[in-house]
């Protein structure tokens, strides 16, 4: 089985995200980077599908150069090969990243053999448009489900029967969608519990061949214009007293709420 | 009492929520090595404390070596210590690679500690017995002074935050990697700069988790990696001072909102771990297949000499530094501070080296803090030669005789910010003349020439000249220069013309100072002190001075330059440059006389100080800064046929005071010693008691009486 992973190097922020002065972008000056994660536990289960299918596991990432340190943490957990295109910035819009992504998956797989399962993030985790996962899948000609809680693989692989089962989960059960493979999945975090690299991992994923490369894509129609911080949203906490002393600070709040009555005893109410 | 944190309590998010919270209490330096054992102490006062026993390792012969020496201050300091073959640690530590080592440093009474909760629990100890009121997640805005009468000097007032101010007589900075920044909100510095240790947590493995401890095995000291193996509970923390210095500015530190762990808990270069996770695995394989977990570029703070930040800020008055802080000497150095400001002076170690007078301006900027923090931070686990030097921040100060002694060959030492000669490289025929040779031993040749004994035994059989522009001169003037003077010291002030050899006492009697005071005038003394000593020697004086404004300090230190001349042939040599009577009766033992000297045509105002701190019969000679290399010119021709030779401070500050028996401050004396017990006590004592508030008895030297 051979398995595509589509990651994104994102800051890895703190509860306060602070914006460079030109709006452009986070500042992570002193912040590290990750991915969002749904990739990682989309790393995770394609570390696990060749466990079990064998075959071959690929990362894909659009970015930076830096992006490079994504690529080798998902080769320290064990997917064996890596292509940055490196398009000198952190993201390009949707459908612009879904061109170079889809350019790049054509040459790999031309090279190197079609993937059984692409999989992406269910959205990344600075823009979160969404789409990205989707506009590959269909220019690929891949059928493909987005939010996917669980996988299994129903027949055997390398035959045209094979069939993907993916579980979607929704407020009123789940929902499970058969897709005939090659296909395309996005996931969310859940889907499987991402193992940490060891140690012996990390040292391996040194010595990867990271395949980057560039691209020409054309830009979308989507730009950002810039960022802006909302307003914080400060709550006041105030303390009405401690132990029984704060009692009627309490009974006189929830008078103010309107949610006490002078009948509100323990006896009335059968407590 | 209040307490102050920009964080959440009881983690604010400073290096303690992070460190590895253990203590070795082997250390070289006297000081860290006490307080190491005073806080461990504590820790296992308040039952925060486990026993773990530690192992320091060696993979190479140096760091055996380095083991005998570690042994020795082992025994020095009382602590416990023992040598392992390679088995023996292997009995101690069975996960680990016998082979990859030499053998180990086992200290039993090295023990893991709790530090956060020894927090919280001295923070509630003060707030029922004092009650200290507790502010955190309240940020420092400003830190507001006023000027103190008569001093020149800064006084604390209040402490802005936001959430208002408060009015405080005194306020102790214990800020962490933080704390420069603090200071400088009231015009002080605390020279320290937050550095990053690398961290990595890596686990489960199974011979850990089945101790169903905390720690269970012995912590290894990887020494020759300068790297660390510590349990902690089912997992191993693998900590290093290998990779490259990693420094930032305090202002640079996001805060507990913008962090996406703590605030020092810095994002980790992973690039920067490789090597060290390789050794790890080499020393104890199962690490290889340990995930990890977390890993962390964790704050820690180092200053520019490697040693705490203690005591109060020289600029601000009641402004106090508890800075530079580890883990492991925390509990100790917090007494420290807390018996500084209660007694006057620490009681459970001298902390002159902790001091934070000790910085001269030079030390106290950025460049300097970072350029020497760069250098030492990979020192952490090496092996330091007592006497090594600086390769960076070097000629920061030098004397007006520097470029003789370039040509002279001079080997400098740095003390402080002052570049002084050690030795001459231009009287390697010394060595020979006196047949001196290398030592047997390698490490004992380190930072040492055998020229350094023929300069020794040139000035006992003929002269030698020193300089000694290093000297910190602080002239005391105003119509109460005496009183304070007499106020400062054990001896008394001289009349005008004479120099007074004396100890200044902390109020326990012990050795604050040891030092000449100079009645060069009817209102002025000056006191001459030596290089590693004038910071403190001049904050102390600013905080005992008078306020109201009888008495004007000044420093002196680069107006005067002082040249010292000593041996059986220095009269000879000096007589050919004045007519003044330089006999015993002319210039005898203590006094100051004022002569010409002619030096090379020119008259030149000089004053003689006729004293020896190496032995032999001679001067200190005082002359203006600019006329220094005059003088050297003319003393080195003068006596040219008499043997004279350039001498370093080998022989100054070494051989030669210590053949004599000479004390120095900071090594034979110290607060812990008064008079009596340093045997400098003298028959009498002036009436008037000293700033020490020390009983007469400990400075008087008893008398035996026949009964």
């Amino acid at each position: 089985m051979r398995v595509l992973v589509c990651v994104k190097r994102v800051p890895a922020p703190g509860a306060k995200i602070n914006i460079t002065d030109d709006g452009q972008s986070v500042d992570a000056t002193n912040l590290g980077h990750t991915m969002s994660p749904h990739e990682e536990c989309g790393l995770e289960l394609a570390v696990q599908l060749v466990e079990v299918h064998g075959g071959e596991s690929h990362v894909l990432t659009l970015g930076v150069a830096a992006a490079d340190e994504q690529c080798r943490w998902a080769a320290s957990i064990g997917i064996n090969k890596a292509t940055l295109v490196d398009v000198g910035t952190q993201g390009w819009d949707p459908q612009r990243t879904a061109s170079a992504m889809t350019d790049a998956i054509r040459a790999i797989e031309a090279a190197e053999g079609g993937f059984d399962v692409m999989i992406f993030g269910n959205e990344s985790a600075d823009t979160g448009g969404f789409q990205v996962g989707i506009r590959v899948a269909q220019a690929l000609g891949r059928p493909m489900v987005n939010a996917i809680k669980g996988v299994n693989i129903s027949a055997g692989i390398d035959g045209a029967d094979t069939v993907l089962e993916a579980q979607r989960e929704t407020d009123s059960g789940m929902e499970v969608y058969k897709l005939a493979m090659p296909c395309a999945i996005g996931v969310k975090e859940g889907i499987t519990w991402p193992r940490y690299p060891t140690m012996r991992g990390r040292l391996a994923s040194k010595k990867l061949a990271v395949d980057v490369g560039a691209s020409e894509a054309a830009p979308g129609g989507q730009t950002m214009v810039r960022l802006n911080r909302p307003e914080e949203q400060v709550s006041e906490t105030i303390i009405l007293g401690e132990g029984a002393a704060a009692a009627p600070a309490v009974i006189e709040l929830l008078k103010e709420l309107g949610l006490w009555s002078q009948g509100s005893t323990k006896q009335e109410v059968g407590a | 009492m209040v307490l102050i944190d920009k964080g959440p309590l009881p983690n604010p998010g400073g290096s303690t929520g992070h460190a590895s919270n253990f203590i070795f209490p082997v250390d070289h330096n006297k000081e860290m090595a006490l307080l190491g054992v005073q806080s461990a102490n504590q820790y296992r006062d308040v039952e925060r404390s486990v026993d773990s026993g530690g192992i320091e390792v060696a993979r190479t012969p140096e760091r055996m070596d380095e083991f005998q020496r570690r042994m020795t201050s082992a025994k020095a300091w009382g602590v416990e210590a023992e040598l392992l073959t390679p088995a023996q640690v292997k009995e101690l530590v069975p996960f680990i690679n016998e082979n990859v080592i030499l053998g180990g440093f086992s200290c039993p009474s090295v023990s893991v500690v709790d530090s956060l909760d020894t927090g919280t629990l001295f923070r509630n100890e003060a707030i029922e017995k004092t009650g200290l009121k507790v502010f955190a997640n309240t940020e420092v805005l400003d830190v507001e002074t006023e000027d103190e009468p008569g001093t020149g000097l800064q006084k604390v007032t209040a402490v802005v935050t936001d959430k208002g101010r408060i009015e405080a007589e005194y306020v102790v900075v214990a800020c962490g990697v933080w704390s420069n920044r603090i200071a400088n909100m009231a015009g002080a510095t605390i020279p320290l700069v937050p550095a990053v240790h690398q961290m990595a947590d890596v686990g489960p493995m199974d011979i850990l988790a089945e101790t169903q401890s905390e720690i269970s095995y012995p912590i290894v000291r990887d020494m020759d990696t300068f790297c660390y193996e510590r349990q902690s509970s089912g997992s191993m923390e693998v900590g290093s001072y290998a990779h490259r210095p990693i420094l930032h500015h305090p202002d640079d530190i996001p805060s507990n909102e913008e962090a996406a762990l703590s605030p020092t808990e810095m994002p980790f270069t992973p690039d920067d771990f490789d090597q060290q996770m390789e050794e790890a695995i080499e020393l104890m394989d199962m690490l290889g297949d340990a995930e990890i977990k977390y890993a962390i570029n964790g704050l820690l703070s180092l200053t520019p000499d490697a040693m705490p930040c203690l005591g109060e800020t020289t600029e601000v008055r009641n402004l106090w530094s508890a800075a530079a802080v580890w883990v492991k000497e925390g509990p100790g150095m917090a007494q420290v501070v807390a018996e500084w400001m209660t007694y006057g002076y620490p009681r459970v170690i001298d902390a002159h080296g902790a001091d934070i007078a000790r910085f001269y301006d030079h030390e106290r900027n950025d460049e300097h803090i970072w350029s020497r923090a760069e250098e030492h931070f990979n020192k952490t686990y090496g092996i330091v030669h007592p006497a090594e030097q600086w390769e960076n921040r070097r000629n920061l100060q030098v004397s007006p005789l520097f470029e003789r002694q370039e040509v002279l060959d001079a080997f400098f030492f740095q003390a402080r910010t002052w570049e002084r000669p050690q030795w001459y490289g231009s009287n390697a025929d010394l060595a020979e003349r006196y047949n001196v040779a290398e030592r047997e031993v390698e490490w004992d040749n380190r930072w040492w020439s055998p020229i350094t004994v023929g300069e020794h035994l040139n000035m006992r059989d003929n002269v030698g000249l020193i300089d000694l522009s290093a000297f910190q001169e602080f002239e005391i003037s105003g119509p109460g220069a005496v009183e304070f003077a007499d106020y400062l010291c054990v001896n008394k002030i001289g009349p005008v013309g004479r120099a007074t050899y004396t100890p200044w006492l902390t109020p326990d009697g012990g050795f604050h100072s040891d030092l000449t005071m100079h009645r060069t005038a009817e209102d002025v003394v000056v006191v001459v002190t030596g290089v590693f000593d004038g910071g403190r020697d001049l904050s102390w004086m600013k905080k005992y001075m008078p306020k109201d404004g009888s008495v004007t300090l000044t420093d002196r230190t680069l107006e005067v330059s002082t040249l010292g001349l000593w041996g059986p042939n220095a009269p000879a040599t000096l007589t050919k440059l004045t007519d003044a009577d330089l006999s015993h009766e002319g210039s005898s033992y203590g006094s100051l006389v004022e002569v010409k000297l002619n030096l090379g045509g020119e008259e030149v105002n000089a004053t003689l100080f006729r004293i020896s701190y190496v032995g032999d019969t001679g001067w200190e000679i005082y002359v203006a800064w600019d006329k220094a290399p005059m003088l050297w010119d003319a003393l080195m021709e003068a006596g040219a046929d008499l043997g004279i030779r350039a001498t370093g401070g080998g022989v100054y500050g070494t051989s030669g005071r210590i053949e004599k028996g000479y004390r120095l401050q900071g090594a034979e004396l110290e607060s812990e010693y008064n008079p009596l017990e340093a045997g400098l006590a003298r028959p009498k004592v002036k009436s008037a008691t000293s700033s020490a508030r020390t009983p007469i008895s400990l400075l008087a030297k008893p008398v035996t009486r026949k009964c």
